[in-house]
Order: structure tokens, then sequence, then C-alpha cells
């Protein structure tokens, strides 16, 4: 693992690209990460955290694929979770339990999706926009909720987690982890690939003025909507490893309360970075699973009666806290790493 | 005679009542700058929006080299040779000069659904753009971010966009607006230079400016094509001075 961080460091630094440094980073401490979970005596727990770090990473990742790179709103992203989801879980409830055919399945079930939602959609800009793939959204965790043969509301259990061509590999957690990685490294690179390629520089140039793009030849909604499809296929990837990591799969995937946490994470990470939405989504899981602890531990001067209410009532801090990195970090928190470097 | 570049046939566009562009036919020739003046409110820039296709016609028809685009959608009609500037300055902010025009090479030049490969680093697209730049004398300010650029300049950017999409017709809805007498004069030159190769339909207020660059100027009043001639009879024309009487002070 140590010497993989060492060989991907070196190239970037001769190429002498500072803010480079921040993804390397970030990977050579998703790759290291399992190393410190066998320290930590408490590895099952640390991995599966992580793991689920690493699939919303994806998925905030592939939403600022077209918040942050087409600015558009959507608000529906965690229907694209969800059909990921029940894709693994129906196939596997007929006993189809092969990655390879689920995950192909699942992409394909998500492009469609993304296809004919994002031909409706993208005819609306701006709030209609927002509005429409939110409607496309709770649609689809409707039909889930009435797929009673499918567990309904309840959703189902997962008998076992995929299959990897025939073997029984991700039933180790740190196997899983290590495919999520990967993943989540692919989805990178293609990203960051599509974001400077002719296809991404027609996006940005769509985001900044779509009527300048028009006056030289493009026709904007070819663009979006190819935009959208690729990345609803990436969400429909988190939702494969996401029902793998849960062996469960049920309509909460899907809620609109989901969209809405993918948007925050992407926001708190920083628009338009890619790797931003991957802290972002670190952050706001870690934030989520820890802060109870951390206000208990952070205010030992109160009362024992009144720091236990603290730590019960921690959303009452997340809340506001998210709302003021928002407000006063600009850029999230790539901004926040940005900004010494320039200053 | 060989065709005209750009014909309009009985053009017309109206919001209920309001009759913003009233049977208006117009010969534009290959090959000539032809002005379009008239006072404020005359629907110039409509009719601007109308032939990029901005604006759809209620009725009447549009004639590109002897094809009738009227249906055609505005980036349909650039792939065709038809590009245009806007009255208020329309750039990409954030992209660098260079790369402003280099996207519109690239509109151009190959497909772009690709997915690989670092678009700003390709000569192919570079190289004409830098070209472009140099045509309006902009080659020192391309890495700057277009955003940044003096008024002046990103009126020449806007032009230099116009002409990377290789237009055989460049629709300019005040290219002058706004700008100082030095960029102004920066401005007329580069016209100048591109006058003869290529058709130019130029709406302007600077009337120093029209009459200096244009071969035939029209007029247009309330919608309505009221003369269309050399700038010399233009300017003698009785109906013209009626028009303009008051407005603005004929040279």
């Amino acid at each position: 693992m140590t010497e993989l961080v060492e060989t991907s460091s070196a190239p970037a630094l001769s190429l002498g690209r500072r803010l480079e440094i921040v993804p390397i980073v970030l990977f050579a401490a998703f790759a290291a990460a399992p190393l410190l979970a066998m320290l930590s005596g408490a590895e099952g727990y640390v991995l599966s955290l992580l793991t689920r770090v690493m699939i919303f990473g994806i998925a905030a990742m592939s939403l600022d694929l077209i918040l942050g790179y087409g600015a558009l709103v959507s608000f529906g992203h965690a229907a694209f979770f969800g059909l990921g989801g029940y894709a693994v879980g129906i196939l596997a409830s007929h006993g189809i339990e092969e990655a390879l055919i689920q995950v192909p399945v699942a992409l394909a079930a998500s492009a469609l999706f993304a296809l004919v939602t994002g031909a409706i959609s993208l005819r609306t800009k701006g709030v209609y926009f927002i509005m429409i793939t939110l409607a496309f959204g709770q649609m689809l965790y409707f039909l889930a909720t009435s797929l009673a043969a499918y567990g309904g509301d309840d959703g189902m259990t997962l008998a076992s987690r995929s299959l990897l061509a025939g073997s029984t590999a991700l039933e180790n957690d740190f196997a899983l982890y290590g495919f999520c990685l990967l993943c989540l490294f692919g989805v990178y690179a293609f990203s960051r690939s599509l974001v400077v390629s002719r296809f991404g520089r027609v996006l940005r140039g769509t985001r900044e003025n779509a009527l300048r793009m028009e006056a030289i030849g493009f026709e904007p909604f070819r663009y979006q909507l190819t935009a959208y499809v690729i990345s609803g296929m990436m969400a429909g990837l988190a939702g494969c490893l996401l029902a793998n990591q849960a062996e469960f799969v049920s309509p909460a995937f899907m809620t609109w309360q989901r969209s809405g946490e993918l948007i925050f994470m992407v926001v708190l990470g920083g628009l338009g970075s890619l790797h931003g939405a991957i802290i972002g989504a670190a952050a706001f899981l870690l934030l989520e699973e820890f802060l109870p602890e951390i206000l208990h531990m952070t205010s030992f001067f109160l009362a024992e009666e009144t720091r236990s209410h603290l730590a019960e009532n921690w959303k009452m801090v997340f809340g506001p806290l998210l709302i003021l990195i928002v407000l006063f970090v600009r850029g999230g928190i790539m901004g926040l790493l940005r900004r010494p470097r320039h200053g | 005679m060989a065709e005209p570049m750009l014909e309009l046939r009985n053009l017309r566009k109206n919001y209920g009542a309001l009759v913003v562009t009233d049977d208006v036919s117009l010969a534009v020739n290959s090959g000539e700058l032809h002005a379009v003046i008239g006072p404020n409110g005359a629907g110039k820039t409509t009719l601007i929006h109308q032939i990029s296709g901005m604006l759809p016609s209620n009725s009447g028809k549009i004639l590109f080299a002897g094809e009738d685009i009227t249906q055609l959608s505005m980036p349909q009609r650039v792939a065709k040779g038809l590009a245009r500037s806007f009255q208020i300055t329309s750039i990409l902010p954030g992209f660098s000069a260079l790369e402003n025009v280099s996207l519109a090479i690239q509109a151009r030049s190959g497909s772009s659904f690709r997915f690989f490969g670092n678009a700003a680093q390709e000569r192919a697209l570079n190289e004409p753009a830098m070209d472009c730049l140099t045509h309006v004398g902009l080659s020192a300010r391309a890495h700057i971010p277009a955003g940044l650029l003096s008024h002046g300049e990103k009126r020449q950017l806007e032009l230099a966009i116009g002409l990377a999409t290789e237009p055989k017709l460049l629709l300019l809805d005040e290219p002058l607006a706004g700008t100082g007498h030095d960029e102004s004069q920066r401005v007329v030159e580069t016209l100048r230079r591109l006058k003869g190769r290529l058709t130019i339909v130029l709406i302007e207020h600077d009337m120093e400016a029209v009459f200096s660059l244009a071969d035939r100027v029209s007029v247009l009043v309330y919608g309505r094509l009221i003369a269309t001639d050399t700038p010399e009879r233009v300017r003698a024309n009785p109906e013209v001075r009626a028009a303009y009487l008051g407005e603005e002070e004929m040279v």
C-alpha cells in the first residue's frame, strides 16, 4: 500500500501542479486506511464507514459533473442510487448474483432512465428543472414502495453480496473496500478526463453562456443530455455498491432527502472540482457519524446532563454548522484548501 | 448577377398588435457590407435576431445563399455559415480569450463528443484561434480570462469569435456600442480589412462609421424599410431625413 502511495505522488510533484496534491493525498488516505483500520481494532466498523464514504463520494462526484460543470441542479439524483441498488436486489432475488451481469444491467437501467427523464427535464430551466427532476425522483421512489414482491416499503435483504466473476471475494470487507476504491478512482479519472475534453469544454461553456454556445453552432441540449446520462450511470454504479455494502436495498435509497444530501455534499466540498465532491461526502458522513461524540467531548465545561442532551440532539448543531460552512467558506472545503496558496 | 447571399422575403414579426418587423424584403449581395440604420426602437436588433434564428418569424422567408433557412435553429444556421455578434457583449467570461475563440473553431472541426484528451491543448484548435485573435489585434491578450478584458477588447473578441466560425455572412449588432474613440477606430479598421472577404450586415448607430464602411445602406423605421441605396443617395433621401429629424445628426 505504501509503495502505491509513493509511486503515485512522484510524477505529480514533478509536474509542479500544487492543487494536484489534494486528490493524491485523498486517494493515498483511502489506500492507507485499511492498514489503520486493522490497527484500530474496530476494523469492521471503520471499513464499512469508509466504504460508505467512497460510495457516496462516487454519487456526489457524479452530481458534481452536471451541477458543478453544467449548472444543472438535479434534485432527483438519488433515483439513480435506487436504480443501481434495486438492479442488484431484484436480480439477486431471481438468483442472478453475478456482478458482471448486475452492474451492466444497473448501468443500462440508469442510462435509460436518465435519457428519458433528461430529455424531458432539460427542456426546462432553473427552478423548473429542479422541480421536474425532483418529481421524477419521487415517481421512482413511490414505484419502489409499491413493489410488494420486492419488499415494498420495507425493502429487501440480500442473501449475500454479489459474485465477482463467480468468486465470493466481495464477501470479504477488505475486498469490497478495495473494489469500491477502484470504482471511485476509475470514476474520478474518467471524470477528470471528461471535464477538460472537447465534450467537457462545451459543457462548461454552456454553463457560462448557453446563448453564446448556440451562436457559435453548438446545440447545448445534446451535450447536457449526454452529461446527464453519464452522470446517472455513475450514480447507478454507486447504487450497486451501496446495495452490496449494506446487503440491503429499500426505497429509502432514493428519498428526496437523499438527493438533497447529495447536493449538500457537493456544495460542502466545493462545486466543480470533482475531488471536492468526494471530500464533501466524507465530511458530511463523518460529521454525521462523529458529531455526537465530538459535541460530548468539547462541551466538558457544561453539566453532565446538558452534555448528554447536546450529544443526543446533535442535529441541532449539524444543520447550522453546514449552513455556516456554505455561507462563509466560498467554494466549500476545496475553497478553504485553495485559499492560503493564492493568498 | 449571382444570387444574393441573404434574401429576406416579406419578413414579419409581431407581438400581438405591436408589429416589430413589418413586411421587410431585402437582398444582401455576396461580398458587400450592408448597413442597417434607423432610429431607436426601429426593430434593427429584432431583425438580426430573426435572421440569426434567435427569434422565430411570424411570416415571410429567409433565404441564405439561395436556401430557405426560415425553419432552422441558430446552431444549424451557424453551421451553414451565418455568424452573429450581440449588441450586449456575449462571451464566456471564465474562459481565456483564446479558449473563447478556439471553442468556435471546435464547433466546426470534428465531433465534440470526445471524452478524452485535453481540448485546451489541441494545436489544431488553438492555432487557427490565435490567427483570429491576431486578426483583431488581441493576440497579446490571448491568455487573459475574457471577463477581465476591457469593454473594447470584448467587442474585438466577439468579432474574433464570429470570424472563427468561418462565416459566409457576419451579422454585427452595434459592434461599436459603448466603445471609446480609440477602441472604435480599431474596430472600424478591423471591419475595413474584412470588407470584401465576407458578406457583412452591420447595424450601427455611429453614422460616421456606417457611411465610411458601407456599400449600401438600408433604413428601418418602425419595422419598415423606407430606403435601400448607396450611402450618398440614402443621405440625400428626404424621407430618411424626415425620419431622422431631431433623432440624430446626419453626417
